[in-house]
């Protein structure tokens, strides 16, 4: 394993704790170190006409703390979704993405805030990784006007324009041709931005993917489709609804990849390669071996398809989070205790935001009626004697 | 009495109403008319004798054949010259002069580019403006409704056309959860300014699959905004409110339309989404109708005349939300209304309009609204039976010397 030890220990400005009422003499000093280190994946890529990428990972210190960080403040969020639901704060459908936050960490350190991210359902973790706040998805969860999308979207439809978060959708498959949609837009603006489109194995039945698949291919729009095999599509294994569930190799003319989703270092390589694959040749398909945790969403218990054995397996053996633990323990770049301390900041931090969300106030009832229509009616409209006509409903 | 159809959208309604004088005419006002409410629905025996024959339309007759097609509307240009063309080269001109004015406007769909279009709406425009902005897709209505959808939420302005507005429902998810909803559940995040256009409705012997109605299934989705084009004038006109609208619009054109003649301003002109058109002014009944329907209306305005009624004709030309302003007004005049449509029977535009006029206008109705729509059958391909599942003009005329008596 090529890497390169370095001292770690650094007295370079750090990381301040998100959670700012502890006191000063507990912060704590850990490495931000940004010099570069290489780190190889622990399994191959598979490929499907294109060339793998290599296993070698460059990263740093600071990057692998950081993708702790996010993870863990991942997995509490939707812990504590989880409690909420149990408590009847959140109503609903609530889908949980514990288990695959690797796949959400690993995008975001491949790509800018100027590549576009559509999702499905599925969406909080992917809504923290474009820079929502935890309030905001904790009111939308709940309900509430502070919430991302003012409380009328609901956990399906979690949304962030300016980081250019497309969302956030309920029906399965309908957002891959949204996605092409924004890779168009990208090409006709002639940026140099990326769409990555993620989509289900369940999902990846549909006809509209195939459909959106041809034109992105046809056209060369720079759409990478990620299909998050997390091998459940609700209560059904993938090897029960799919014929060929080798979902990289799916698109036939269009390159894939099959990569592992547990490893964030692994899906932060293929994205990168993906993004520069996307930009010179058109659409790439990424399969991200992922898993679940919880069941489909919070009415699934998800254990009447799968044993928890395997549940608890996947969990002791590939838990992505455990994985960078090791990786920071073993490289020495943080200590036990620090990361504790960090987890504990990061619980913290959470129920904080569930303590703040709960506090913020339902929507108005005026509010049922706002957006409907973009300046609800009426487009300045003129005769051929330019006189401005407008009609004023009753 | 003149038939006098206004060609200005908008200001007709402004002056028709301006122009009513009650001592001016006799005309049959409320206190008038004899037992209004009664529920007798005898056919009144009109005194001419080609009254009984329009009474019962026999096989025999000759049907008043495609009265729309290639009938030049009288039309009054607001002013003295003007161009004459025909209804899709109005709606190219429209979409022409948008895709010139803004660099967003894109336009996609089956055949649109190098094809021309299968009604030739966007013919030269593929050679004017290249294929990134008239983009020629494969048959997959659903993706790629929804990639202009998808487009729309970054900024652009696609104009998707469905070459039949039947293949759309294929599109229907895109349609209702995305293009409707998307403003709504993010918050106002995303605006979906699309437009999606095609032809629909009966006429050309295509089929019970290729004459569908579609607004009566988009009607009930939130968020969305209708329109049916029924002139040249109105055509561009609407096509260029459409694109400029921040809103999704539907525009509903009509497949026997499309070689419409008619004389429009050659200045820039829009006309309001949201508004009907006053086509006749009167004060007998009020007819309201959209489309294709309008002409059958008009025929049928003629006959009427010459017995002696003063028919107020509106094309509503707004089908969601109706401009229930233009359309109040005149029940208040003429306190009685008749809906022809092309939709089906069982919940179309008629049923919805009859219901908010019902509710919002009850009191000044002196008889039930009646709403004179298309069979509750799958179009089908006789001519003879195509032609008799829409509404011919002897039944309006029929309708109107019922609620008239």
């Amino acid at each position: 394993m090529a890497l390169s030890r370095l001292s770690l220990r650094s007295n370079n400005p750090f990381l301040k704790p998100t959670a700012t009422s502890l006191p000063p003499s507990t912060r704590r000093h850990v490495s931000t170190d940004t010099t570069p280190i290489t780190i190889e994946t622990a399994a191959p890529f598979t490929s499907h006409q294109c060339d793998a990428p290599s296993r070698s990972v460059s990263t740093s210190s600071a990057e692998i703390l950081s993708f702790f960080r996010d993870m863990a403040r991942m997995r509490r969020m939707e812990i504590a979704a989880d409690s909420l639901y149990k408590a009847k704060m959140i109503r609903g459908f609530c889908h949980l993405y514990d288990g695959q936050e690797a796949l959400a960490v690993g995008m975001e350190a491949a790509i800018t805030r100027r590549d576009a991210i559509i999702t499905s359902y599925r969406d909080h973790c992917t809504f923290l990784g474009r820079g929502g706040e935890l309030v905001d998805a904790f009111s939308e969860l709940m309900g509430r006007k502070r919430g991302c999308s003012d409380g009328k979207g609901g956990s399906m439809h979690f949304y962030k324009k300016d980081a250019s978060f497309y969302g956030g959708h309920g029906i399965v498959g309908a957002q891959i041709p949204l996605g092409c949609g924004l890779a168009f837009a990208q090409k006709y603006s002639k940026e140099e931005n990326v769409t990555f489109v993620l989509y289900g194995d369940g999902a990846a039945n549909q006809g509209q993917l195939f459909e959106a698949l041809n034109i992105a291919a046809l056209w060369d729009l720079p759409a990478i489709l990620v299909c998050e095999n997390n091998h459940y599509g609700m209560g059904t294994a993938t090897w029960r609804s799919a014929k060929s569930p080798a979902y990289f190799k799916r698109g036939d003319y269009v390159p894939g990849l099959k990569v592992d989703g547990m490893d964030v270092l692994a899906v932060k390589q293929a994205c990168k390669f993906a993004k520069e694959h996307a930009l010179k040749n058109g659409p790439i398909i990424l399969e991200m071996d992922t898993y679940r945790y919880h069941g489909h969403s919070m009415s699934d218990p998800g254990s009447t398809y799968r044993t928890r054995d395997e549940v608890s397996g996947v969990r002791q053996v590939r838990d992505p989070i455990e994985r960078v633990r090791k990786l920071l323990l073993s490289h020495d770049i943080a200590t036990e205790k620090e990361l504790k301390d960090m987890e504990k900041e990061v619980r913290k931090e959470v129920d904080d935001a569930v303590a703040q969300a709960k506090e913020c106030p339902t929507p108005e009832a005026s509010e049922l009626f706002t957006n409907m229509y973009v300046k609800d009616c009426g487009v300045e409209s003129f005769g051929a004697d330019r006189k401005e006509l407008k009609v004023t409903l009753p | 009495m003149a038939a006098r159809i206004h060609g200005g959208a908008g200001a007709g309604a402004a002056t028709a109403l301006s122009t009513f004088n009650p001592k001016k005419l006799v005309a049959p006002s409320r206190t008038n008319l004899p037992a209004a409410r009664s529920s007798k629905r005898c056919i009144v025996a009109a005194a001419g004798s080609d009254a009984s024959k329009s009474l019962r339309v026999g096989h025999s007759q000759k049907l008043i054949a495609n009265a729309a097609v290639a009938t030049k509307a009288e039309t009054s240009a607001t002013t003295g010259t003007g161009h004459e063309l025909l209804l899709f080269e109005a709606l190219q001109e429209g979409l022409e002069e948008e895709m010139d004015r803004d660099p967003h406007v894109c336009v996609m769909g089956e055949d649109v580019g190098h094809y021309g279009g299968s009604y030739k709406v966007t013919k030269g425009l593929a050679d004017k403006f290249g294929d990134l902005r008239v983009l020629d897709t494969p048959i997959c209505e659903n993706a790629f409704t929804g990639m202009g959808i998808g487009a729309a939420m970054t900024g652009l302005r696609p104009v998707i056309e469905g070459m039949n507005m039947g293949f759309l429902l294929l599109a229907f998810n895109q349609i209702s959860n995305n293009c409707g909803m998307l403003h709504y559940t993010s918050g106002g995040q995303f605006t979906i300014p699309v437009v999606i256009r095609g032809p629909g409705g009966v006429g050309r012997q295509l089929g019970a699959e290729h004459s569908q109605r579609l607004e009566s299934y988009f009607q009930s989705i939130p968020g969305i905004q209708m329109v049916a084009c029924s002139t040249p004038y109105n055509a561009k006109g609407l096509m260029k409110a459409a694109i400029r609208s921040e809103n999704p619009v539907i525009l509903f054109e009509h497949v026997l339309l499309y070689n419409l003649k008619e004389k429009i301003p050659d200045e820039e002109y829009i006309c309001n989404l949201e508004e009907a058109e006053m086509v006749r002014p009167g004060e007998h009944i009020t007819i309201l109708t959209y489309s294709r329907m309008r002409y059958h209306v008009m025929q049928a305005a003629k006959t009427l005349v010459n017995k002696g009624y003063d028919p107020e004709v509106i094309d509503i030309r707004s089908l969601k939300p109706f401009d229930l302003y233009t359309i109040g007004n005149s029940v208040k005049k003429t306190h009685r209304v008749l809906i022809v449509e092309e939709c089906m029977r069982t919940g179309g535009i008629g049923a919805s309009l009859t219901a908010a006029i019902n509710e919002n206008f009850h009191d000044y109705l002196d008889a039930p609204v009646m709403c004179l729509s298309s069979q509750d059958v799958p179009t089908p391909y006789a001519g003879t039976l195509e032609e008799w599942t829409v509404v011919q003009p002897a039944q309006i005329v029929t309708a109107v010397e019922q609620l008239c008596q």
